[in-house]
C-alpha cells in the first residue's frame, strides 16, 4: 500500500474551510496525548486547558481583553500580507502608538474625557502610522528590505519607551521606578461592564475586522492590494502604483497597532511601563496567518490564542503543569494548520502497490 | 427534611454539577491553606525565579499537608499580570505571593477586588490594608563584592553589568564602588546598561566590552550565567547573582549573593495560620538572612578574611555602607560627614557616586 499526494489543479474551496477545523481537532488528540504523557487526566487536562477559563470569573470578558489587542494588529498585518508587505514590526508600531496617545494623555490630564480620549487615540493612531511609515519610506525610496527594517525599528521603538519611562515621563511620586504616573480618570479607556476589566478595545476590535473584510472584498483598493500580492507584474500592466500600495499598506497595519497601543495602555494598564506588551506584535502574525489573512478568520484566531494563554494559566494553576504547554499548543496547532493545508492544493491518494511489482 | 438551606445546597451543587460535568478536583479539606506565587521568569535551575520557588518549597517542607502552594511561570508584566493575580484569588489561594517589581500596581488593582485577600509583592512600594511588600538589601552583597573587588582588581576598574537604571541597580552599583574605594580610594567602576533582566547574548556581550575596556573584575545585575561564562573564558574574575553560580564557573566566581527568601515566607504563612498577618514594609539583608553570601572561592586567604569580617560588619551594624561623607559623581555632596542616608533616600536613589564611568538616562 502507497499513500500519494496528487496535486489537484485547482484550490479545493471544501478543504479551504475543512483545513483549520482538522487542524484543531488533530491539535486537541494531540494535546490529550500530550497530556497522557505528563501523566494527567487527558479529558480533565483539556477541559481546564479549553473550557475552564471560559466558565470561570470573568472569563470570557478576560479572553476578550486579550484578544482584542491581537484582533487590531491581526487585521492590520493580514491586509499588508495580502500585497506582499511584509511588516513584521507591529510590535514597534504598537509602542510607539501608546507613546503617542499615553503622551497625550499624561500632557493633558485634565481635558474633558470626551475631548481628551479622542484625542488620544487619534494620537495613538498617527504613532503608530508614523513608524510604519518610515518602513514604506525606506522600501520605496530606497528599496530597503521593510522585513529587516520594520523588525529593527521595534527595538528602536522600545528603546524610546524605556527612555521615556525612566527618564523624562517618570512618575516623579515613583521613587525613581521606571513608569509613568497612572492616567488620569479622564484619559482612563472605561470599562464597558462593572467589575470586569473589558474596555472599548473589543468595538474598536470587531469594527476594524468588518471594515477590514469590507475593505478586502468590497472595495478597489482591497482589489488593488490582492492583485498586488498575487501577481505584482499584473498589477503594473493594470497600472496600480506599487507604491503607493505599499505607503497604503503599512499605514493601515501601523495605525492599527497604534490604536491598539493606546488601548491596551490606557485600559488594562493603566500607566506607561517598559513591558506594555508580553509580544502582541508577534503573535498577531500568527493570528494573521492562522486567521487566513481574512479580517474574519483574525477574529477566530486571535480568540484561539487568546485562549492559549488563558488555558495555559489555568493548567498551571490546577493542574500544575510547566507553562511551556502554552507554547507547545500554539506549536502543535501551527504545524498541524500548515500540514492540513496541503489538502487545500492536494489530495491524497492510497494506492495498492501492486502495479509497481508488476512493472518491474 | 428538606429546609430552605438544604435546598439552596442543592441546587448550588446541582448547578456546579451542570456547569462543569467533568472536572474533578481533589477536593482540600477546609483548614488547607492554599498560597499562589506569581512567578516573572520560569522556574529553571538559578536565578531570580528559582530562588522564589526554593523559598516556596520551603514552605511545603514546613507545613506539608497543611498547605498546597501553586505558581504560575513566565507572567509578563503587561495587562496579564492582574489576570493571573486575581485568577489565583478567585481560586481561593488566601495568600499571594508577586515576585516581580512590575506586578506591583496590578497586585494594588487585584488586591481592591479582593479583600479578603493577603498580597506579598516584591521589591515595590505601594501598600495597602491587605498588601505587604518585601525586598532584600541587596545592596549590602554588592558592598561585601565591592571589597573584594578592591584587593584583588589589578587594574582598579571594575565592571558592571547593569540592568535597567532604577534605584534597586543604582544602590547596587554605588555600594560596590563604595565597597571597592574602602580598600583603593582610586578605584572606578564602568557600567553598560543592557535594558533586560535576561538576555544571555547581550549581558556575555557587554561582559566582553567591559572587559576589553580595562575592567578585571566584573559583576551583574542580571539573571543569566553568561557573564559568569565569559568572565571563566577571558581569565578574570566575577560574582555569582541571586544563585550560587560556581558550578557554572568553578575558575571564575569569587562568591555569590544569594537571595533566601525562605524564612520570610514560612513566617507569613505563619501569620496567615494564626490570623495574624498584617500588612508591612519588610526590608531584609545579610542580618535577617534573607540574603546570604554563597562560600568565597578563587581568592587569597586574606581576601576571605576581609569579606568575612566585612559580612560581620554589616551584620552587627559597625559597618554602615552609605555614610557620608558621599558625593555623586559631579562631586556635589549628597551626605556630610558621619551623616547616614535613610532607608527613604536609599530606595529612592537616583544618582551615582564619585568614580562610577558613565551616565544615567535623565
Amino acid at each position: 500500500m502507497q499513500l500519494k499526494l496528487e496535486p489537484r489543479g485547482f484550490q479545493s474551496k471544501f478543504w479551504s474551510y475543512a483545513s483549520p477545523v482538522l487542524a484543531i481537532a488533530l491539535t486537541i488528540v494531540t494535546m490529550g496525548v500530550i497530556f497522557l504523557v505528563l501523566g494527567k487526566d487527558p479529558a480533565v487536562s483539556l477541559y481546564t486547558f479549553l473550557i475552564e477559563p471560559l466558565v470561570a470569573e470573568n472569563g470570557a470578558t478576560e479572553l476578550l481583553v486579550k484578544a482584542s489587542p491581537l484582533i487590531l494588529m491581526g487585521v492590520g498585518i493580514s491586509l499588508a500580507y495580502r500585497a506582499n508587505v511584509w511588516d513584521i514590526g507591529a510590535e514597534g508600531e504598537f509602542t510607539i502608538g501608546a507613546l503617542f496617545g499615553g503622551g497625550v494623555g499624561l500632557a493633558f490630564p485634565d481635558l474633558p474625557f470626551a475631548v481628551l480620549f479622542p484625542a488620544m487615540l487619534i494620537a495613538g493612531v498617527i504613532g503608530g502610522m508614523f513608524w510604519a511609515l518610515i518602513v514604506a519610506l525606506l522600501r520605496t525610496r530606497f528599496n530597503a528590505n521593510e522585513i529587516l527594517t520594520s523588525l529593527m525599528l521595534t527595538y528602536i521603538a522600545q528603546l524610546i519607551l524605556i527612555y521615556m519611562v525612566t527618564g523624562p515621563w517618570r512618575d516623579p511620586q515613583g521613587f525613581g521606578f521606571p513608569q509613568t504616573a497612572m492616567f488620569s480618570a479622564n484619559a482612563t479607556n472605561p470599562t464597558i461592564i462593572e467589575g470586569t476589566r473589558l474596555h472599548l478595545g473589543i468595538f474598536f476590535a470587531l469594527a476594524a475586522a468588518a471594515a477590514g473584510w469590507l475593505l478586502l472584498t468590497r472595495s478597489l483598493l482591497g482589489f488593488q492590494l490582492r492583485v498586488q500580492g498575487f501577481a505584482p507584474r499584473a498589477a503594473r500592466f493594470a497600472g496600480f502604483k506599487e507604491n503607493k500600495l505599499v505607503w497604503t499598506a503599512l499605514a493601515l497595519t501601523g495605525g492599527l497597532a497604534g490604536l491598539a497601543g493606546t488601548l491596551e495602555v490606557t485600559g488594562p494598564i493603566g500607566q506607561l511601563t517598559p513591558q506594555i506588551s508580553p509580544g502582541y506584535g508577534y503573535t498577531a502574525i500568527i493570528v494573521a496567518f492562522l486567521g487566513r489573512l481574512h479580517p474574519i478568520g483574525v477574529v477566530f484566531a486571535a480568540l484561539l490564542l487568546g485562549l492559549s494563554y488563558l488555558g495555559g494559566e489555568a493548567a498551571q494553576i490546577e493542574l500544575a503543569l510547566p507553562s511551556a504547554v502554552t507554547g507547545i499548543f500554539q506549536g502543535v496547532l501551527l504545524f498541524y494548520l500548515l500540514g492540513c493545508d496541503t489538502l487545500i492544493l492536494y489530495r491524497l491518494r492510497i494506492r495498492s502497490s501492486r502495479p509497481a511489482a508488476v512493472r518491474a | 427534611m428538606m429546609n430552605r438551606r438544604n435546598f439552596n445546597k442543592l441546587l448550588g451543587a446541582g448547578l456546579v454539577a451542570a456547569a462543569a460535568p467533568k472536572i474533578v478536583t481533589p477536593a482540600l479539606a477546609d483548614d488547607v491553606l492554599k498560597v499562589g506565587f506569581v512567578y516573572f521568569g520560569p522556574v529553571g535551575d538559578f536565578g531570580w525565579t528559582y530562588q522564589h520557588d526554593v523559598g516556596r518549597q520551603d514552605i511545603v517542607k514546613k507545613f506539608g499537608d497543611k498547605v498546597k502552594t501553586t505558581y504560575v511561570e513566565n507572567v509578563p508584566e503587561s495587562a496579564d499580570a492582574e489576570r493571573v493575580i486575581a485568577n489565583l484569588a478567585a481560586k481561593g489561594h488566601k495568600l499571594i505571593f508577586t515576585t516581580s517589581f512590575g506586578y506591583m500596581d496590578p497586585t494594588i488593582k487585584a488586591a481592591k477586588r479582593f479583600p479578603k485577600t493577603y498580597f506579598e509583592h516584591c521589591a515595590g512600594y505601594k501598600l495597602a490594608s491587605n498588601v505587604s511588600v518585601y525586598e532584600a538589601r541587596f545592596y549590602e552583597g554588592r558592598y561585601v563584592q565591592g571589597v573584594i573587588a578592591g584587593m584583588m582588581s589589578k587594574t582598579g576598574v571594575a565592571g558592571y553589568i547593569a540592568s535597567i537604571p532604577i534605584p534597586e541597580v543604582i544602590m547596587g552599583m554605588n555600594a560596590f564602588l563604595l565597597g571597592m574605594r574602602s580598600v583603593n580610594p582610586t578605584a572606578k567602576l564602568k557600567f553598560i546598561m543592557v535594558n533586560t533582566w535576561y538576555d544571555p547574548g547581550k549581558e556575555g556581550d557587554a561582559a566582553k566590552a567591559l572587559i576589553d575596556q580595562g575592567c578585571d573584575i566584573v559583576t551583574q545585575h542580571t539573571d543569566s550565567t553568561a557573564p559568569l561564562q565569559v568572565y571563566a573564558q577571558r581569565g578574570i574574575k566575577g560574582f555569582g547573582e541571586a544563585t550560587d553560580m560556581l558550578k557554572f564557573a568553578p575558575t571564575a566566581q569569587l562568591t555569590a549573593s544569594v537571595n533566601n527568601w525562605g524564612p520570610y515566607y514560612v513566617k507569613r504563612v505563619q501569620d496567615v495560620i494564626d490570623g495574624t498577618w498584617k500588612s508591612a514594609n519588610t526590608w531584609g539583608g545579610l542580618a535577617s538572612g534573607m540574603l546570604e553570601m554563597a562560600p568565597y572561592h578563587n581568592m587569597p586567604d586574606n581576601v576571605v578574611a576581609a569579606a568575612k569580617a566585612t559580612e560581620e560588619g554589616i551584620k552587627s551594624g559597625k559597618i554602615v555602607i552609605f555614610k557620608g561623607p558621599l558625593k555623586d559623581q559631579k562631586g556635589i555632596a549628597k551626605s556630610t560627614e558621619g551623616v547616614v542616608l535613610d532607608d527613604g533616600s536609599i530606595s529612592s536613589m537616583d544618582w551615582l557616586v564619585e568614580g562610577v564611568v558613565g551616565d544615567l538616562p535623565k
